[in-house]
């Protein structure tokens, strides 16, 4: 039996290497994934590029554009006299704020009488809008308490720790999402579909008459899915340590005896799927829509939960990927164990359970 | 040769509207994924989970801490005087923030002018801790002015120019206004691509294609049938779209809609050119799906949907200039949220055109040499 077992794992195995193309974008996909995240994308702002609007230029104006063309974050890319020139500079997206002075600056400072500056910004992505609002503040309250010394007015000195990810790297957060990700992908995606093939060509009804029991069928299936996961896992946490110096805190062991759990979840749900849908496409529409997607919406990996309205946050619940990625990003980026862990643990083996009865349940390789 | 084409068209239509699952693939799909994806797909950020540690007990901070609650940026959940079950609430998730107001904090602003708050973040939501900080820091900074009035009067606040801001295109900061267009990009990409891929590989794997090859049909005929159904599909799909954009999430629509059609009508051309494309390098479906899958990803990545381009490295902005997907979201936002016309829009809107022909060029031609 078991002699059974393994010729027919190796026979899964040359099936997976004889799709080269299959194979390759299996295995870069992680490494890829890891580099794109870490590098492109960034939600810090930078290159904020500024247009002055500045109808009578004074001491008190030139010192506040020297400021912003000072510092690094902002680049000044027009002078105009006149705010009409702010709309089509937007419209074209050619500029992302405006600096507006009022006609008179410096000798309303000197007056005492504070004149006015106002701050309009293209605030079509609200976050990005309001960050930068809060850096051109804090570029011209420089340049207030450069002109307010000698009179030292009380202040607070605010100091700041961003926790668990202190440069607010993306990559740090999408690391553990994307072990999560690429887990589905192949555990539940390429389980679906190649089981349906077989299905497909007829070729399951001949393992009919073979000497294997269904659920050395699936195991057999699925073990070199397995590895191939396991495979990608490595990848995308060696790529991540060796580019980025992605942290990882807590243990090892831990991480990988929780993706085989998690794994287990995806792998059975990918036999229902299969078990369930008449064709390979079917297969693959199916399998997309009910891992990939919420996987990569509905999990946290990108979009924070908190975020979402309500009736969305309930359905996350369910999707196993969201208590993975808790735990993922719980093990590297807070070092913490089970101690803390153990009610997401606990889920995901509940879901295991209630799966992979459903998958060897509705797994029947009979004739139709 | 136009009746022979008007047959082809006819076959197709009759072929996808045979295809259940093609139908639901292309009507029911997209809207769910409209519908969810615009509630999930925001980085706005909620109250933060507030935990405050004060050593100190005065007037002054609590003064601060009802400031912060007062914004209703900030939601109170837990204090106490100690920094480790403030800690231990972090590591379990149940705390976002942690004020830290250190003992002698009213004596030192009254003596040294000068005091100190800790802030701590859980920064595992990333982008959303960088808009709190600022918040905080703004609140804070309010905060200071009028406790420098109240301690010390005779000193002039630093606050020396008035300064206003104006947020422009989205003053509700409404993250869905500034997600749907992307997502719409996204669907119509999705259609024009992968079921173009998904169409031709079928009938190769079938083998129609082999037996479309000895009839008299010509190679553009072919393609030219394959391609325009698509085509129509993803403009009527980008109709549902924006139907449900505009009156269910009331998305503002304030340029021509004409001009997003425009704009998506030749958009379209370079997406459906990319799906023949792959459609000639692979054997089967899967192969099809896969190459597809990958390619969009990274596409749709460095778009600029998700994150701003100019935060992105000096390569990734030089890729990005060549990426399609960019400059569509770019136009459809320009267009929705500001009120583009055609002249803002003319160079990105000159550039996909450009993309489009190069794009389906070379793919007619691959198609041909693998023909022979």
């Amino acid at each position: 039996m078991i002699t059974a077992l393994r010729a027919f794992v190796v026979k899964e195995i040359h099936h997976i290497l004889r799709d080269r193309q299959t194979l390759t974008i299996l295995l870069l996909m992680p490494l890829v994934q890891v580099v794109l995240f870490g590098f492109a994308l960034r939600s810090d702002v930078r290159n904020v590029r500024v247009v002055m609007v500045d109808p009578a230029p004074d001491h008190a104006t030139l010192a506040i554009r020297n400021r912003f063309a000072a510092t690094s974050r902002f680049r000044i890319v027009g002078t105009t006299a006149s705010t009409d020139a702010i709309e089509p500079l937007f419209r074209k997206a050619q500029a992302d704020i405006a600096i507006v002075f009022e006609p008179g600056f410096a000798s309303r400072l000197e007056d005492e009488t504070p004149p006015r500056l106002m701050i309009a910004v293209d605030a079509a992505d609200p976050n990005t809008g309001t960050t930068m609002q809060y850096l051109a503040r804090a570029v011209i309250a420089t340049q207030e308490a450069e002109w307010s010394q000698g009179n030292r007015s009380v202040r607070i000195d605010v100091a700041t720790r961003m926790r668990f990810n202190p440069t607010l790297e993306s990559v740090n957060l999408f690391v553990p999402g994307l072990i999560a990700l690429v887990l589905t992908l192949v555990s539940a995606l390429m389980t679906a579909i190649s089981l349906s093939r077989e299905k497909e060509r007829g070729t399951l009804e001949v393992l009919l008459v073979s000497p294997l029991r269904p659920a050395q069928i699936i195991v057999g299936k699925v073990l070199p899915y397995l590895a191939l996961a396991f495979a990608n896992v490595i990848t995308a946490l060696v790529a991540a340590w060796l580019v980025f110096h992605v942290p990882f805190e807590g243990s090892l062991g831990l991480l990988l005896a929780e993706s085989i759990l998690y794994s287990l979840v995806s792998l059975s749900i990918g036999v229902l799927v299969a078990s369930r849908t008449p064709s390979q496409r079917a297969a693959m529409l199916t399998a997309m829509l009910a891992t990939l997607l919420p996987s990569t919406m509905l999990s946290g990996m990108v979009f924070p939960i908190a975020s979402m309205p309500a009736p969305l946050q309930a359905v996350t619940y369910i999707i196993p990927a969201r208590w993975f990625i808790v735990i993922a990003r719980g093990i590297m980026l807070k070092g913490v164990g089970l101690t803390y862990l153990w009610r997401e643990t606990l889920i995901l083996v509940a879901m295991m359970v209630v799966m992979m009865t459903l998958a060897i349940r509705s797994f029947k390789p009979r004739l139709a | 040769m136009t009746r022979v084409l008007r047959a082809l068209l006819k076959k197709e239509f009759l072929q996808i509207g045979r295809d259940k699952l093609m139908i639901r693939q292309i009507f029911i799909m997209p809207v769910v994924q409209l519908v969810i994806l615009s509630s999930a797909a925001t980085f706005e950020v909620k109250q933060a989970s507030t935990y405050v540690v004060d050593r100190d007990h005065t007037t002054t901070s609590t003064g601060l801490v009802n400031r912060l609650r007062a914004s209703g940026r900030f939601n109170l959940v837990g204090a106490s005087p100690s920094m480790d079950l403030a800690n231990d609430a972090m590591l379990s998730r149940k705390v976002g923030v942690i004020v830290s107001i250190p003992a002698g904090f009213e004596s030192d602003l009254v003596n040294r002018r000068a005091a100190d708050v800790q802030l701590v973040f859980n920064a595992e939501d990333g982008a959303a801790a960088g808009v709190t900080q600022s918040y905080a820091a703004q609140i804070i900074a309010a905060y200071t002015r009028e406790a420098g009035a109240e301690l010390a009067p005779t000193i002039k606040p630093a606050s020396i120019i008035d300064v206003r801001a104006r947020g422009w295109y989205n003053p509700e900061l409404n993250y869905r206004d500034y997600m749907v267009p992307g997502i719409l990009v996204q669907l119509v990409t999705v259609i024009g691509t992968l079921l173009t891929a998904m169409n031709i590989v079928r009938e190769k794997e079938i083998g129609t294609l082999d037996q479309l090859s000895v009839t008299p049909l010509g190679q553009g005929t072919f393609i030219a049938a394959k391609l325009i159904p698509l085509w129509i599909i993803a403009l009527i799909e980008l109709s549902l779209g924006l139907t449900i954009a505009r009156f269910v999430f009331h998305v503002p629509m304030v340029g021509h809609l004409a001009l997003v059609y425009f704009a998506a009508a030749i958009y379209l051309v370079a997406a459906l050119g990319i799906g023949l494309f792959i459609s000639t390098l692979v054997q089967t479906q899967q192969q099809a799906m896969f190459i597809t899958f990958f390619m969009l990803m990274i596409y749709l990545l460095m778009s600029g949907m998700f994150t701003p381009i100019r935060s992105m490295p000096q390569w990734a902005q030089w890729m990005a200039q060549v990426n399609p997907v960019k400059h569509i979201i770019g136009v459809i936002r320009a267009v929705m949220l500001k009120g583009a016309t055609v002249s803002d829009v003319a160079v990105p809107l000159s550039f996909l055109a450009a993309f489009g022909v190069v794009v389906l060029s070379l793919a007619v031609f691959q198609y041909g040499k693998q023909r022979d």
